[in-house]
C-alpha cells in the first residue's frame, strides 16, 4: 500500500531513535512525589485531600476545576505532607500536592493483573464515565481531556478514529516501545474508543521507520479480530504526528481555519492514550503511569532508557537513577527536540504528559540571528501553509488585524520554520506571541457576541 | 518643431490654470471649519506623539482639550507644567498642578545580587521570555534584562547597564510618558513623583514570594519582614503579598525605612548626603525608648491609684 503523508510543507530531521532497542523498565518509587494540579489542558484541578491525609495509589486526590479539566489520582500510597506552590519545569509556580511514599498499596477496585481483557463493555456511558473518573488525558502532548474529545457535540459524528503512532519527533521512542510491548492493549483501547464513537472505522497510523511496530500491530489486529481496524504506513516526515497533518494524510480532508477535527469527522488519539483508555476501562486503573525516554546526543548508548514512571516523580530523581546528567550537556529538554520545552528547573515533577528527558549537546545551541534574506524556506516548510516571515514582520509592527487575516492563529508551533531558516531568525518565538495576541482578540470578540 | 513646443506649453498652462480653479472651488466649498485653537495648542505641545497623555497623539490631545474646554482630564507629562500653562492660556482656563513624575525601575536583581540558574537563548524580547518560562534567575518577578523598555522609550531615557543587567533611567530625559511601564511584562517600572529636588525613597523589588524563597533567589530582595512598615511614623508603607510598597504621597523622606531594611531593598536617591545608617538607627531607638518611658509613666499612676484604693 502507498505510504500516506500530508500535502504541504514539512521537514526531514535526522531520525536519532537511539533508545529504540531499550525495553521499558519500571522505575522504583522515590521517597516523595509532587503531583501537579495543572497537568492537563483547561482549568486547574482542585485538591480534595488535606495535609496529613493517608492516600492509596489510584485514589482521587483532585477533582476537575471545570468542564475541560480532569481528575487527578495519587500515583503512590503514603501521606500528604504539603499542598502549595512549587516550581514546574518552566520555573513557574504551580499548585502541587506533596506525598511521602509509604509502601505501595493500591486503592480497591483496581485490577493490577497483566491478563488481557478483550470483552468490551456494551454501555457507552459506562465507558465514558470510566475514562473520565480515571483522569485520562491525551498523551500526544496537548493533554486534552479524553472524555471530552470522545464525546462529540450533538449533530457531529465521527467518520474515522485515527490512532497516532507516528512519533515523528526525533529521539523519542516511548510510543514505539509501547507499540511493541503492549500491542494488544493498545488495539483493545482502540476498539473501546471505536465503540464510544459509534463504531466508526479506526486507522492506526505508524511511520515507516518503525517496521517492527507496524508488523506487531498488524498481527495483533488480525489475531484479536475487532472489525474496522487497519494499520496505515505513514511516510517519515515531520510533523506527521500533528493532528491536522494526520487527518490530511489518512482521510485526505483539511480542517478549516479555526475548526476542530470533529468538523471533518475525525477524532485523533495518541497510542499512549489508547493504552490509558484500555487500563481505565478494562482494569479501572487511573492514569498515574506513563512511559518516558531518557536519551540524547551526548549520552552513551548504554545509558539510554525507556522508563515506566509514576506521575509526580521529580525529573531529577529519574535523571539520577539513569546515571546523572551526562558530560557535555548544554540543554535538557522535556518532550521532543522540535516541540519540547527546555527544562529550566530539573527538580520539577513529571506530569501525565511527560515524554522524555533529552540531553542535548552544544551542536543544538542557537546561532545568533541575522536579518531575514526573504528566501521563503520557512513558507515552504510550514505544514499549515502560513508565511512565517510575514507573520514575524506583522508581529514586529504589531498589526493584529493583519496577523489574523494571515492566520497566525492556525500555527501549530511545530517549529519547521525556525528549523529551516538559514538566517536563524527566531520565527516561532515571535509567531507564538502573535498567535496568543490574535487568540485573545478572537476570544474577546466571541465573548461580546 | 518650435510650434509643437509652443502648443504643448500653452495647453499645459491652460490645463493647470483650469484645474487650479477647480481645486480652489472644491477647497472653499468643502472647507472643514476647525477651531484655530487646536492648531495653536498642537504647536505648543512637544510634538513627540508619544501617547503618554492617553491620547493617540498631540493633535488628538489638542482636539480633546478644546472640545472639553478645560484641562481637568488632560495633562501632557512630557511638556510638564511649563507647556500646560501655555495651553491653559490659549484655552483661557486653569491648569491643575501635578507633581513631575519619573520612571523608576523597581528591581535591584543585578548579576551580583541575583545569580543566573540557566542561560536564555530565545528571541531577545522580555515579552517572549516572560511567556516562555520563569526566567534565567530564581526570581519570578524581577527584570528579565532583554530591554523591551529601552526599545519602547521614544526619548532615549532608558539604557541597559551591562554591569548590572538592569535598565537605567536618565532622569533628565525621562518624560514620564509611561511607555516603558506598559512595555515591561513583569510590571517592574513605575511612575513615581520625582520628589523635592529629586529626592525620593522607593522599594526596589516586586518579589511576591515568601521571604526565604525571595532571599534565596536574590540577596537584595524584599522579604516582606515588615520592619519598614513598623518603623515608618507617617503610615506611608504597606506590606502586601510579601512585598513592601511606599506611597510617595505620604513619604516624608526621613529615610528610616532605608536604614532598617535588612536586605537593602529600599533605595533613597537624589539625597545630598549618603545615609548614615547607625545615626538613623540610634534615632529610632531613642524615639522608641522615649515612647516606652512615656507609656510606663502613663501606666504607673493608675497602678498607684489601684493600690490606694485597695
Amino acid at each position: 500500500m502507498a505510504k500516506l503523508t500530508f500535502s504541504i510543507g514539512g521537514i526531514h530531521p535526522a531520525d536519532k531513535k537511539l533508545a529504540k532497542d531499550c525495553k521499558i523498565e519500571t522505575l522504583p518509587l522515590p521517597p516523595k512525589v509532587y503531583v501537579s494540579m495543572f497537568q492537563h489542558l483547561g482549568a486547574m484541578a482542585k485538591p480534595v485531600v488535606t495535609v496529613g491525609d493517608s492516600v492509596k495509589a489510584g485514589q482521587i486526590i483532585a477533582e476537575p476545576g471545570g468542564f475541560i479539566s480532569a481528575y487527578i489520582h495519587s500515583p503512590v500510597s503514603g501521606k500528604v505532607t504539603a499542598i502549595g506552590p512549587r516550581k514546574d519545569l518552566a520555573g513557574f509556580n504551580q499548585m502541587h500536592i506533596e506525598i511521602e511514599v509509604q509502601g505501595d498499596e493500591w486503592a480497591e477496585g483496581i485490577d493490577l493483573s497483566p491478563e488481557l481483557v478483550t470483552a468490551i463493555p456494551e454501555d457507552r456511558d459506562f465507558i465514558l464515565d470510566r475514562i473520565k473518573m480515571n483522569g485520562v488525558v491525551g498523551l500526544g502532548g496537548a493533554t486534552f481531556p479524553t472524555h471530552v474529545k470522545l464525546n462529540p457535540p450533538p449533530g457531529k459524528t465521527a467518520d474515522c478514529l485515527i490512532l497516532n503512532g507516528a512519533e515523528c519527533e526525533p529521539f523519542l521512542t516511548s510510543d514505539f516501545r509501547i507499540l511493541l510491548e503492549r500491542t494488544d492493549e493498545i488495539v483493545v483501547g482502540a476498539a473501546i474508543m471505536q465503540k464510544v464513537l459509534g463504531g466508526c472505522p479506526c486507522v492506526i497510523g505508524i511511520e515507516e521507520n518503525k517496521p517492527e511496530a507496524i508488523e506487531a500491530v498488524r498481527a495483533s489486529v488480525n489475531r484479536l479480530g475487532y472489525p474496522g481496524i487497519r494499520v496505515a504506513t505513514l511516510r517519515k516526515r515531520y510533523p506527521q504526528g500533528g493532528e491536522k497533518q494526520l487527518i490530511d494524510a489518512v482521510m485526505h480532508r483539511q480542517v478549516r481555519s479555526g475548526g476542530l477535527p470533529i468538523d471533518v469527522g475525525a477524532v485523533v488519539q495518541n497510542v499512549a492514550t489508547s493504552l490509558a483508555v484500555y487500563e481505565a476501562v478494562q482494569k479501572n486503573k487511573p492514569l498515574v503511569t506513563n512511559t518516558l525516554t531518557v536519551t540524547g546526543d551526548v549520552i552513551d548508548p548504554a545509558r539510554q532508557h525507556n522508563y515506566l514512571f509514576r506521575i509526580g516523580m521529580p525529573l531529577s530523581y529519574i535523571a539520577e537513577y539513569a546515571g546523572g546528567v551526562p558530560e557535555g550537556t548544554v540543554k535538557i529538554v522535556s518532550g521532543g527536540p522540535m516541540m519540547g520545552k527546555a527544562i529550566a528547573n530539573l527538580d520539577a515533577a513529571t506530569v501525565k504528559g511527560s515524554s522524555s528527558i533529552l540531553y542535548l549537546g552544544s551542536s543544538t545551541l542557537r546561532h545568533a540571528a541575522t536579518p531575514c534574506i526573504s528566501c521563503g524556506r520557512c513558507a515552504d516548510a510550514c505544514p499549515m501553509g502560513l508565511e512565517p516571515f510575514l507573520l514575524k514582520r506583522l508581529y514586529d509592527a504589531q498589526d493584529i488585524e493583519a496577523l489574523e487575516k494571515n492566520a497566525a492563529q492556525d500555527c501549530i508551533e511545530c517549529g519547521c520554520c525556525q528549523y529551516s531558516c538559514p538566517a536563524y531568525v527566531p520565527l516561532l518565538d515571535n509567531i507564538r506571541m502573535a498567535k496568543a495576541q490574535v487568540m485573545g482578540v478572537i476570544r474577546a470578540r466571541n465573548a461580546k457576541k | 518643431m518650435t510650434n509643437t513646443i509652443i502648443w504643448t506649453v500653452a495647453i499645459l498652462t491652460c490645463l493647470g490654470l483650469l484645474l487650479s480653479l477647480v481645486l480652489f472651488w472644491v477647497a472653499s466649498k468643502f472647507k472643514v471649519e476647525e477651531d484655530p485653537r487646536i492648531d495653536e495648542i498642537e504647536k505648543t505641545l512637544p510634538g513627540a506623539n508619544c501617547g503618554g497623555c492617553g491620547f493617540a497623539g498631540c493633535r488628538a490631545f489638542a482636539d480633546a482639550a478644546v472640545k472639553a474646554g478645560n484641562l481637568d482630564k488632560n495633562y501632557c507629562p512630557v511638556g510638564g507644567s511649563e507647556v500646560m500653562n501655555k495651553v491653559a492660556a490659549i484655552l483661557g482656563c486653569e491648569v491643575k498642578e501635578s507633581a513631575p513624575m519619573v520612571a523608576v525601575v523597581r528591581c535591584n536583581g543585578s548579576c551580583a545580587n541575583r545569580p543566573k540558574i540557566n542561560d536564555y537563548q530565545g528571541a531577545e524580547s522580555c515579552k517572549v521570555k516572560a511567556a516562555l518560562y520563569g526566567g534565567d534567575t530564581g526570581c519570578l518577578f524581577g527584570c528579565l534584562g532583554c530591554g523591551d523598555c529601552v526599545a519602547a522609550c521614544a526619548f532615549g531615557a532608558l539604557s541597559m547597564n551591562p554591569e548590572t543587567g538592569l535598565p537605567v533611567v536618565d532622569e533628565s530625559k525621562c518624560t514620564a510618558c509611561g511607555k516603558c511601564v506598559a512595555a515591561c511584562p513583569k510590571r517592574i517600572i513605575e511612575l513615581r513623583a520625582k520628589g523635592p529636588r529629586g529626592m525620593r525613597v522607593f522599594v526596589s523589588c516586586t518579589n511576591k514570594d515568601k521571604g526565604p524563597v525571595a532571599r534565596k533567589a536574590c540577596s537584595a530582595a524584599c522579604i516582606g519582614c515588615g520592619l519598614c512598615e513598623k518603623t515608618c511614623t507617617h503610615g506611608a508603607i504597606t506590606v502586601a503579598d510579601n512585598v513592601a510598597y511606599i506611597d510617595f504621597a505620604k513619604c516624608k523622606l526621613c529615610r528610616e525605612c532605608e536604614a532598617v531594611c535588612p536586605t537593602g531593598a529600599i533605595h533613597g536617591v537624589g539625597f545630598p548626603k549618603p545615609l548614615d545608617k547607625e545615626a538613623v538607627k540610634k534615632r529610632i531607638a531613642d524615639r522608641k525608648a522615649r515612647a516606652a518611658e512615656a507609656a510606663k509613666a502613663a501606666v504607673q499612676p493608675e497602678v498607684k491609684k489601684e493600690e490606694s484604693n485597695g
